[in-house]
């Protein structure tokens, strides 16, 4: 992504790339699933992991987010948005499972 | 915004003005995607609240199919790189190949859509709607918002096919096309999002 708001991609290098990788990260946590090989945690922690990279991954090849093409008020914007949303649902799960803890006690 | 020299040397005739309201535009679309990220964060908050709020009604477990998931997150997965090939055909003017990936991916939109819209009504044929438990209320708030802006993107991508066979790659249907692509993959990393707080931790 740049600044202009018009096209510039002239590749499909990197769509094939992020398709290849997001296929990958994908088929792991789903495999997991699908066959039961570990315990419970260990999948899920796997799935989160997986699931992390995966929107890494589509950042970077699908809308080309990177320190340097993407303008410095996009990856403002993104930074406060990412800011908003730990506290928000950080936050909303601190207090509810709090809540529900408590009235269970 | 940062004016950088890309953007002006490609005006030709265009009056910087103009190059201008596409930035400004670009950036504007960006702000409005990062208040709907914060739209499903706070979804996926609330899915997470209501998990266990099942009043004694089916759970994930028993309502979630991975193979149906799975399929969904290939047809969505795989629009997103045909939209990635639009853009390239885009940037080289290519009309005929922008016109044909991008009815490739509203296909592919339609086949997302189809399964996701299969499951809601399966799911409600058994009593499992979204008013059977507070689980089943977070679950259809959270999917549902995301089917309604796939909907979204096909209409959108529909009107985008239209406008370049009447009007051309002209710079405001080009700029256009640029936004709806930031939508589309976009709605791709949500679907990520769903996958893997929704449906695979539900059928462990």
């Amino acid at each position: 992504m740049d600044a202009s708001g018009l096209p510039v991609e002239r590749s499909i290098r990197p769509y094939l790339t992020g398709l290849g990788l997001a296929f990958i990260l994908t088929a792991i946590p789903f495999a997991l699933v699908a066959t039961h090989a570990l315990t419970r945690l260990t999948t899920l922690v796997i799935i989160a992991v997986a699931a992390i990279l995966q929107i890494l991954v589509h950042f970077r090849f699908f809308l080309h987010i990177g320190f340097r093409s993407t303008p410095w008020e996009n990856l403002v914007a993104m930074a406060f948005a990412a800011i908003l949303i730990v506290f928000m649902v950080g936050g909303t799960l601190w207090i509810m499972f709090d809540l529900h803890y408590r009235m269970m006690v | 915004m940062t004016a950088g020299g890309s953007t002006t040397t490609e005006t030709g005739s265009v009056p910087v003005s103009a190059t201008r309201t596409y930035e400004e535009r670009a950036f504007g679309f960006w702000i409005y995607l990062m208040s709907d990220a914060i739209i499903f964060a706070l979804l996926f908050a609330t899915y997470v609240v209501m998990l266990g709020n099942t009043a004694g009604g089916p759970t994930g477990r028993e309502l979630f199919s991975l193979e149906r998931a799975g399929a969904e997150t290939a047809l969505l997965l795989l629009s997103s790189t045909t939209f990635g090939f639009a853009s390239v055909a885009l940037a080289a003017s290519d009309r005929p190949r922008v016109l044909q990936w991008l009815a490739v991916t509203a296909a592919l939109g339609l086949g997302f859509l189809f399964l996701e819209l299969d499951e809601f009504s399966g799911m409600i044929a058994q009593e499992a709607g979204p008013d059977r438990s507070g689980f089943l209320s977070a679950f259809f708030a959270l999917v549902g918002t995301h089917g309604l802006h796939v909907s979204v993107g096909i209409l959108w991508i529909l009107v985008m096919m239209t406008q370049v066979l009447v009007k051309g790659l002209t710079r405001p249907v080009a700029s256009r096309l640029v936004r709806l692509g930031l939508f589309w993959h976009f709605l791709d990393i949500i679907w990520v999002a769903i996958f893997s707080i929704v449906y695979l931790p539900g059928v462990i």
